[in-house]
Parts: C-alpha cells; structure tokens; sequence
C-alpha cells in the first residue's frame, strides 16, 4: 500500500512533529549559549540533532509505513557507512598534538 | 496489442517480478539517491569534524545577531516548507489537484526565501573579510569549509526549487501524477534534515562569545 495513502490519518501528527522540530532547534540555540563547551557540547547538540532526523525519516518522509525489509536495507548500509567514517578522529586528534594547519 | 500482452524476454507481462519493497520504481530511485547523498553531506562535515578538531585557532564569528538570529528564521522558514510539502503530497493524494499545486508552489516559495536569506549572510561574511582561504579572525580554513557546507546544501536548496516549480507544472498539465509530487516531497525533506545537522554543528558550534 501507498506509504502516503496510509499515513493520511489527520494532520494533528504532522503538526506534533512539525512543533517539535522546531522545539528542538530552539533547545539546540539555547544549548550554545550555556556554558558547556568542547565536546560536551558537541554530543548534546548532536544528540537533538539525531531525534530531530529521526522524527524527519520517520513521520515527514513516511519511513514509519514503509515495509521494514527497505527500512532495515536503506538504514543498515547508512549507519554502517557512517560508523566506518569515524575512523578518521584518531588522526585528527594526532594531527592536534603535532602541528596545526597553518593560517 | 495492449500493454497488458506486451511479453518481455519472451515471458508474459505478469509473471514480471513486482517492484522491490512494493513501492514505485521511481520512489526507490530516490530513497537511494537520498541516502547516497546523505553520505556525501556526512563526508563533508566529517571533513569540517576533522579539520575544526585539529585546528586551535579556529575562528567562532557567528554572533547572536545578525548570523543566529537569521540562521532561526532560515530554520522556521525551511521546516515550515517541508509541513507545506506535506500538505501538497496530500492534497495530491487526495485528488485535489489544485490544492497540491498551489502547496508545491508554497513550499518552493519557501525554498527560494531560504536561499535568499542564505545569500545574504554570505555576503556579509565576504564583507567582513572572510575569502576560502583567508578571514581576519584565525585559520584560512574556516573560508573553505563553512562555503563547502553551505554551499553544498544552498545547492540542494535550488536544486529543488526549481524540481518543484517543474514537477508542480507538469502535474497540472496531466503529465505527473500524485507519486511524483510525493517523490519530489521526499527530496525537500531531505533538505530540511541536512539542515538539521548543518545548523549546529556549522553554526551553534562557532558562536561568538
């Protein structure tokens, strides 16, 4: 069945979702402000920023009502691609103890 | 011959195996297409990642006003156009052909308003100094790495105003039908979630204090 025929279901949802993305914008803002810094910052923001995405996938682009056999194909491969990715930290932090990059 | 007696292979048209997943063709074409350019964007901002970590003197130029105030209009204006997206994947769904077009057309508005505003603070980042190799404030790579990012996704911006303004017209004109509003829905909000990751990390992470 049509993933957009199925979710038609009224558009109080949509507009919960739409609420509470920008809701999470707004605690990201409010997060750069506080004093944290560094890292800790980072994950905190990273950390909105991935339940504003899954909200995304997952109400406004219908991934919720798609079969879960292209759910797990499609979500697999990006979070493996994107975990082999990190590999790339360790020579960044090398690279931090050596010489920076020069102006 | 009807299509339904047209034979591929030598087999009959309904012995054909049934599209994967059981959505539309075109609609795994751009599930994939998404996801392939989600990498792209994750390699650049693992690239930003990389390049900000090891560089101390990075410069933190956004100020409140006027960069972070316009980076939230920026984000209310892209959000609310993926809600009126929404709306004209509905309307189309629902056979109301003139209220999807006339959403699709609200929802490219929207995009072209972001962009706009987009340009805006790029120019008065060049104004301040700030080139792809060079800024008053710290490491040349600032330059490169904020216009690479932003750049990259003011390029999906425009790209998809103008599918839209394209797909909306042909859907009036009978040749697309509602999956390909749906379709071209699924890329603006795709947009909108790059942006989501874009904001903090470009933005929130180098305010000024």
């Amino acid at each position: 069945m049509d993933a957009a025929k199925k979710d038609s279901g009224g558009l109080t949802i949509y507009l919960v979702v739409y609420v509470s993305i920008l809701a999470l914008a707004g605690v990201q803002i409010l997060l750069a402000y506080q004093h944290t810094e560094g890292p800790q910052l980072f994950f905190r923001v990273l950390s909105v920023a991935l339940v504003q995405a899954w909200l995304a996938v997952m109400f406004f682009m219908h991934m919720r009502t798609e079969r879960r056999s292209l759910v797990l194909s499609l979500g697999l491969y990006t979070v493996f691609v994107l975990l082999m990715m990190n590999m790339i930290w360790s020579d960044s932090f090398r690279l931090l103890q050596m010489r920076p990059f020069p102006k | 011959m009807s299509d339904a007696n047209i034979t591929m292979g030598g087999h009959p048209a309904g012995v054909m195996e049934e599209s994967p997943f059981a959505i539309p063709s075109k609609k795994l074409v751009m599930w994939l297409f998404i996801i392939s350019d989600a990498v792209t964007f994750a390699a650049i901002l693992f690239a930003y990642g990389y390049l900000r970590n090891a560089t101390p003197d990075w410069p933190r130029p956004f100020k409140f006003s006027p960069s972070i105030v316009n980076v939230i209009f920026m984000t209310f204006i892209l959000v609310t156009s993926s809600l009126t997206m929404l709306m004209g994947v509905r309307a189309a769904k629902a056979g109301d052909k003139s209220g999807a077009i006339r959403w699709t057309f609200i929802t490219a508005a929207g995009g072209l308003l972001f962009a706009l505003l987009h340009i805006r603070e790029w120019l008065g980042l060049i104004k301040e100094g700030v080139r792809l190799f060079q800024n008053p404030w710290g490491s040349g790579l600032f330059g490169a790495a904020f216009f690479s990012i932003t750049g990259l996704h003011l390029a999906h911006v425009i790209g998809g105003v103008i599918a839209l303004v394209i797909v909306a017209l042909r859907y009036k004109r009978g040749r697309y039908n509602s999956d390909d509003i749906e379709i071209s829905g699924l890329y603006w909000h795709f947009v909108d979630l790059v942006w989501m990751f874009v904001v903090p990390f470009v933005y929130l992470l180098n305010v000024a204090r």
